[in-house]
C-alpha cells in the first residue's frame, strides 16, 4: 500500500476504546508534499487517527511510518522532534500569555534551550524573533502582545497554525482549521494554507466537505474508523459511496 | 523603582534583630523565613507545575531525620547536611515517579499516601526514629567561623539561605525551562505535541521541590534542634500547603506571604487568643470570599484599582467589551 517513498504511512492502524472501533484496520499513506483531505462525518474517528499519528494515543494494532520510520512506538513529544505539527479541533492555546509568548513556547518546544533553568527567555532574542516572524506569517504581527484572551477565534486560529508552522514542520495536520470561522476568516486561513511551500505536507481533517474541496488533492473518506474511498478530488467527489454517506442513503 | 524596594527590603530583612524586640520575635522571624522557604518549594509543583501535594511535610522530615541520625550517630555538620539533602532528593525522585503517574487527584492522593508512610515511619519505627519522643541533636554548625548558636546569628543564616531560595526562584520562573513548566500545568496535551517531555518536566520540578523541602527540613532541624513525628504529621503538610494557596500559588512572594500568615498566627495570635486555629479558619474563608486567588494577586489587584481610579473611567470608555484581565 504505501511506497518506501511515502512521507507518512499508516498501515492497518487499528485502536478501540472499549468495545467500540473507532480506527478500523485503516491504510493511508502520504506523499511528500502531498495536500490531502480526510473527511467524513461526525464520529468517523477522524481525529482519532491523528492522535494515533501524533503519539497521544497508542493503537491497538498497526503502524506508522516517517519517511520510512516506524514511530508506532515513539513517545508523542518526541515525534515533535521528528517533524510532526498538529493544531487542534477546539483550540488549545495558552489564553493568559500573549501572542508573542505562545509562538515562543512553541519555538521553544523544538530547541534544546527549553531545558534552561537559569536564562532568561525575555533575553531570547533571536529566539523571539523567529516567533515574531511566525506571527509575520499568519498576519498578526501588530497583535504580538496582546493576551490571548484578548483575539478573536480566527485570530487564535491563525495563532495555531503560526504555531504549528513555527515548528519547521515535515509534516502538518490540520484538525478542521475552518470549524467555528466566518466566511471571511475561512477565506484568510484557507489563503494562508495554500501559501504554506512544497517541502511540508500537509494533512487536513474536515467536517464540512465545500470549505476544503479546493485545497485537497487527494481525498480520503472515512466511515465508522474505515477507509471507504480513496482518490483524487474528482473521482471521490463522482464516488457512489461518498454521496451515500454525505446525502444520507 | 523595584531595585530600590528590593534593596530596601534587604536592608529592614538583614537588620531585624536590632529592631524586632527580643529573641522571641527574633525566632518567630527565623521560623516564618524556614517555612517560607518551604512554602516556596511546595510552590514549585503546586503554582507552576500544576500538581497538588499533600505530602511534602514528609520531604522536610527526611532531610530532618537524616541529619538528626547522622549528627547523633557522630558526624560532622557538613556530612549531616550532605546526606540529609542527597537523602531528600533521593525521596523526592522516588515520590514523583509513584506520584507522577497520575495528575489532578490521583497526584494529591498518592503524596497524601507517601507522606502518611513516611508518618508511620517515624512513628513506628522506633530503631530508627526514636518513636515518639523524637530525636534531639545538640549544637549548630558553625559555617566559616560564624557560630549559629544565638537566635540573630541563625535568623541572618536562615535570611541568606532565604535570600537565595527566592532568587533560585524568580530565576526559574524567567526561565526557559519555567516558561515551559507553566505550560505543562496549563495545557500539558499541547505542550506533548510541541515536543516537550512533559514528564521529565515534572520529575525535574519536583526534584527542586524536593531540594528546597530539604533545605527547610535541615533548618527546622537546626531552629529546634529536635525532630519527632509531629513534623512529618499530615497537619504539618496541609499547612505548607496552606500557605501557599493563601500566599498566592504560582507567584514569587505569595507562599512568603503565606507562611508569615501561618507563623504569625501560631505564634503571636496564640498568645492572646486561645482559640487562635478558629481566627485562622476564619482568615483563610475571608481570603478563599474575597481573594481566591491568594492575598499577593488579590492585594496587586486591588492596588492597581486604586491607582488606577482616575484613569479608569476614560480607559473603560475606551477599551472593547471583554478587555478584562485575564484570570
Amino acid at each position: 500500500m504505501s511506497g518506501p517513498s511515502a512521507a507518512l504511512a499508516v498501515e492497518r492502524l487499528t485502536k478501540s476504546f472499549g468495545g467500540l472501533l473507532v480506527t478500523a484496520s485503516v491504510d493511508l499513506a502520504v506523499e511528500p508534499g502531498e495536500r490531502r483531505l480526510i473527511i467524513g462525518p461526525n464520529g468517523a474517528g477522524k481525529t482519532t487517527l491523528f492522535n494515533l499519528i501524533t503519539g497521544e494515543l497508542r493503537p491497538d494494532r498497526g503502524t506508522v511510518t516517517l519517511f520510512g520510520r516506524d514511530i508506532t512506538r515513539t513517545p508523542g513529544w518526541h515525534r515533535a522532534h521528528l517533524g510532526i505539527s498538529r493544531t487542534y479541533q477546539i483550540i488549545t492555546l495558552f489564553p493568559r500569555e500573549t501572542l508573542l509568548r505562545n509562538v515562543t513556547l512553541s519555538l521553544l518546544g523544538r530547541s534544546p534551550l527549553r531545558w534552561n533553568p537559569v536564562a532568561r527567555l525575555e533575553g531570547q532574542t533571536a529566539l523571539i524573533g523567529r516567533a515574531r516572524e511566525a506571527l509575520a506569517r499568519v498576519g498578526l504581527e501588530h497583535l504580538a502582545g496582546r493576551p490571548l484572551s484578548q483575539t478573536s477565534y480566527g485570530e487564535r486560529r491563525r495563532v495555531e497554525i503560526a504555531m504549528a508552522l513555527a515548528q519547521d514542520p515535515r509534516i502538518l495536520l490540520l484538525d478542521e482549521p475552518f470549524a467555528g470561522l466566518s466566511i471571511e476568516e475561512r477565506r484568510d486561513v484557507l489563503q494562508l494554507v495554500s501559501g504554506i511551500p512544497r517541502d511540508v505536507t500537509i494533512v487536513m481533517i474536515e467536517h464540512d466537505m465545500d470549505v476544503a474541496l479546493d485545497f485537497a488533492e487527494r481525498i480520503t473518506v472515512l466511515h465508522f474508523g474505515q477507509v471507504v474511498v480513496e482518490g483524487t478530488r474528482g473521482e471521490v467527489v463522482a464516488h457512489p459511496r461518498t454521496r451515500e454517506i454525505y446525502l444520507g442513503e | 523603582m523595584r531595585r530600590l524596594a528590593l534593596a530596601a527590603a534587604l536592608v529592614i530583612l538583614a537588620a531585624l534583630p536590632f529592631w524586632a524586640g527580643g529573641t522571641f520575635y527574633i525566632n518567630i522571624a527565623s521560623q516564618i523565613l524556614l517555612y517560607a522557604i518551604f512554602a516556596l518549594g511546595l510552590n514549585v509543583l503546586v503554582g507552576y507545575a500544576g500538581l497538588v501535594s499533600l505530602g511534602h511535610a514528609g520531604l522536610l522530615g527526611i532531610a530532618a531525620y537524616g541529619a538528626a541520625r547522622l549528627l547523633t550517630g557522630g558526624h560532622g555538620h557538613l556530612a549531616a547536611i550532605a546526606g540529609a539533602l542527597a537523602l531528600a532528593l533521593a525521596a523526592a525522585a522516588l515520590f514523583a515517579v509513584l506520584a507522577l503517574r497520575g495528575t489532578g487527584i490521583g497526584f494529591v492522593m498518592i503524596t497524601l499516601a507517601l507522606g502518611q508512610i513516611v508518618w508511620g515511619v517515624a512513628y513506628r519505627w522506633i530503631s530508627i526514629t526514636n518513636g515518639d519522643n523524637g530525636i534531639s541533636v545538640t549544637g549548630r554548625p558553625s559555617p566559616l567561623g560564624f557560630s549559629l548558636a544565638s537566635p540573630s546569628h541563625f535568623y541572618w543564616a536562615t535570611l541568606v539561605v532565604f535570600v537565595l531560595a527566592l532568587g533560585s526562584m524568580a530565576m526559574l520562573v524567567a526561565s526557559p525551562f519555567g516558561a515551559g513548566l507553566r505550560g505543562t500545568r496549563d495545557q500539558p496535551r499541547r505542550m506533548a505535541a510541541l515536543g516537550y517531555h512533559v514528564w521529565m518536566i515534572r520529575f525535574l520540578a519536583f526534584l527542586l521541590s524536593g531540594f528546597w523541602s530539604g533545605v527547610a527540613g535541615l533548618l527546622f532541624l537546626y531552629y529546634n534542634q529536635f525532630v519527632s513525628p509531629q513534623a512529618v504529621a499530615l497537619t504539618a503538610s496541609a499547612e505548607a500547603l496552606l500557605m501557599v494557596i493563601s500566599g498566592g500559588s504560582g507567584t514569587l512572594l505569595g507562599p512568603v506571604v503565606g507562611a508569615g500568615l501561618v507563623i504569625i498566627m501560631k505564634n503571636v495570635a496564640s498568645a492572646y487568643i486561645e482559640r487562635w486555629n478558629f481566627v485562622l479558619g476564619a482568615i483563610f474563608v475571608a481570603i478563599v470570599i474575597f481573594m481566591p486567588d491568594g492575598l499577593v494577586p488579590g492585594a496587586a489587584r486591588l492596588w492597581r484599582r486604586v491607582t488606577a481610579r482616575p484613569a479608569t473611567r476614560a480607559a473603560s470608555a475606551v477599551a472593547a467589551p471583554g478587555e478584562r484581565p485575564a484570570r
